[in-house]
């Protein structure tokens, strides 16, 4: 057994579907960029000094408040699903996870903090929470971000705040984002005005992407683009401000469908439960996208379902690759995970009557 | 907005990267995406794509001394800089300073850094801090036209000032 598989029977922070306004706004996510000054970025370290970095955070995690409970994962402990595995739970990056090296990540059990060590940068700490919850995380990543300042030093330019290996990031570091589920906006083909405006303010608009690199389930992921030059406080406030506009949008365009366009929403609605409830095969792209429209039944009280909240938004996790595999306890490869994958999914819905 | 890759569709992806030295935003509609296959966050690398929109500095003639320039403490060259968009060390930030400086205020439209700072530094660079704090205080207590605040803060800069001169004078 392999020591992310505590993880595997708990919801990750950020699928609990609690928290404000959390029928939109999935998740909230804050990360700092931080470097230790003596040691060069990444892209210049010898492999000694990577290791001496990775064993050197370890020491500072055990003496620090938020971090001590952490499970320090080494990535020579972990399996490539293993790495897989977090990053679909989104405690590791892409990159991360593939890219060779010495490298770790602490992760605490309830998968609130997660701070990777030689991402991009020395130190990449995030925070979770689910809904919409930008302030609560601040006020957690901030304290952990103290306490890890005080056992290392770290880059820090009086003019320019700290100092990251990619200028995008230099001054506070931090990104703040939240995951929306925006299908309304996506079915009355709104969405990419919201995006173009976003993008004009400034902040970044991404699809959120299932298996591979498509853009599936009418996810976004909404973050600030500038990192310098404004407060942290300031930063989330605005964020904040046009998120709080997105939701209100997606809220009007919910109201449009139910009133405008009844039968054809519905329609549209009852197939997604029809299909995901008599598939035998089933790719993960095309799982996200109608388990995506049978939430919006849920949320706006079309479709009847006795599923908890945690194992409705679960749902969304365990069907992504390494997670089936780990379910299933063997490798699958693709063909044999669309197989298990629609298992799954009539399994869970047996709870929604059509 | 279309896709930068296509033309023809709407883009949905919206980046900002750092190729041959500029930093440019980048639109992609979800097909191009696929093709190219961005990620969550990578720095795929468009350079091939975007050769028009960053010819700037490759037209100046001093250009090839700037990417020839080195950061004397960890051997990265500016050249290597633009194609990773990823600097080696925190000191390259004061050796390629003519280059990013122009690059980061054009990113962030801002120069200086007003949030959280460590507790452990050293007694220079707090001041220095403190003092740009305070000047962004005053540029908005005059904005809001708060001006006995802006006069405080006025003499308050200029006593941190008089301090660092007669310091430097020792
Ligand atoms: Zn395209
Ligand atoms: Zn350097």
């Amino acid at each position: 057994m392999s020591q992310v598989d505590v993880f595997i029977n708990q919801t990750a922070e950020w699928l609990r579907a609690a928290g404000p306004d959390s029928d939109i706004v999935v998740s909230s996510r804050l990360r700092l960029a931080r470097n230790i000054s003596g040691f060069p970025f990444l892209q210049k370290m010898s492999v000694p000094q990577q290791q001496e970095v990775v064993e050197k955070v370890k020491v500072a995690t055990e003496t620090c408040v938020g971090l001590k409970e952490a499970y320090y994962l080494r990535s020579t402990d972990l399996s490539e699903l293993d790495r897989q595995f977090l990053v679909e739970r989104h405690l590791i990056s892409r990159e991360h996870a593939t890219e060779g090296g010495s490298k770790a990540v602490a992760i605490t059990p309830d998968e609130v903090v997660s701070l990777m060590i030689l991402e991009e940068d020395h130190l990449r700490l995030q925070t979770f929470q689910s809904g919409f919850s930008l302030g609560e995380a601040w006020k957690i990543i901030d304290v952990i971000d103290n306490e890890l300042e005080a056992e290392l030093d770290f880059s820090f330019n009086p003019n320019l705040g700290y100092l990251t290996a990619c200028p995008t990031n230099v001054g506070t570091g931090l990104r703040a984002s939240c995951m929306l589920h925006l299908p309304s906006l996506v079915l009355t083909k709104q969405v990419h005005k919201v995006l173009q405006a976003l993008t004009k303010l400034n902040f970044a608009a991404r699809g959120l992407y299932g298996e591979g690199t498509q853009a599936t389930g009418n996810f976004f992921q909404f973050s600030n683009q500038i990192t310098l030059g404004q407060r942290e406080e300031e930063m989330i406030d605005n964020l904040e401000r046009v998120i709080r506009q997105v939701i209100a949008h997606e809220k009007e365009a919910r109201q449009f469908l139910r009133s405008k366009r009844k039968v054809k929403f519905e329609d549209q609605i009852w197939r997604a439960v029809g299909t995901l409830k008599s598939s035998r095969i089933i790719s993960s792209s095309e799982a996200t996208q109608l388990l995506s429209l049978v939430e919006l039944g849920i949320d706006m009280d079309l479709v009847k379902s006795s599923l908890t909240q945690q194992e409705w938004s679960g749902l969304f996790l365990l069907i992504q690759p390494a997670h089936l595999q780990k379910i299933n306890k063997k490798k699958l490869n693709s063909s044999e995970r669309d197989i298990c994958r629609a298992d799954l999914i009539r399994e869970r819905l047996k709870k929604i009557t059509l | 907005m279309n896709c930068n890759v296509c033309g023809v569709n709407e883009a949905t992806i919206h980046l900002t990267e750092i190729v041959n030295n500029q930093m440019v935003e980048i639109h992609l509609c979800d097909t191009c995406a696929q093709e190219k296959g961005t990620d969550f966050k990578t720095h795929f690398n468009l350079g091939d794509l975007l050769m028009g929109l960053s010819s700037l500095d490759q037209a100046n003639a001093s250009s090839e001394k700037r990417l020839a320039k080195v950061c004397p403490n960890c051997g990265m060259s500016y050249e290597e800089f633009g194609k990773s968009g990823r600097l080696g060390c925190s000191e390259c930030y004061e050796a390629f300073a003519k280059m990013l400086l122009p690059l980061i205020q054009r990113v962030q439209r801002a120069t200086h850094h007003l949030g959280k700072k460590p507790t452990k530094i050293s007694r220079s660079v707090r001041t220095t801090y403190d003092l740009r704090l305070l000047q962004d205080r005053l540029r908005k207590s005059v904005d809001s036209e708060e001006f006995e605040k802006a006069a405080m803060l006025r003499d308050e800069i200029k006593r941190i000032e008089d301090r660092l001169k007669k310091g430097k004078k020792k």
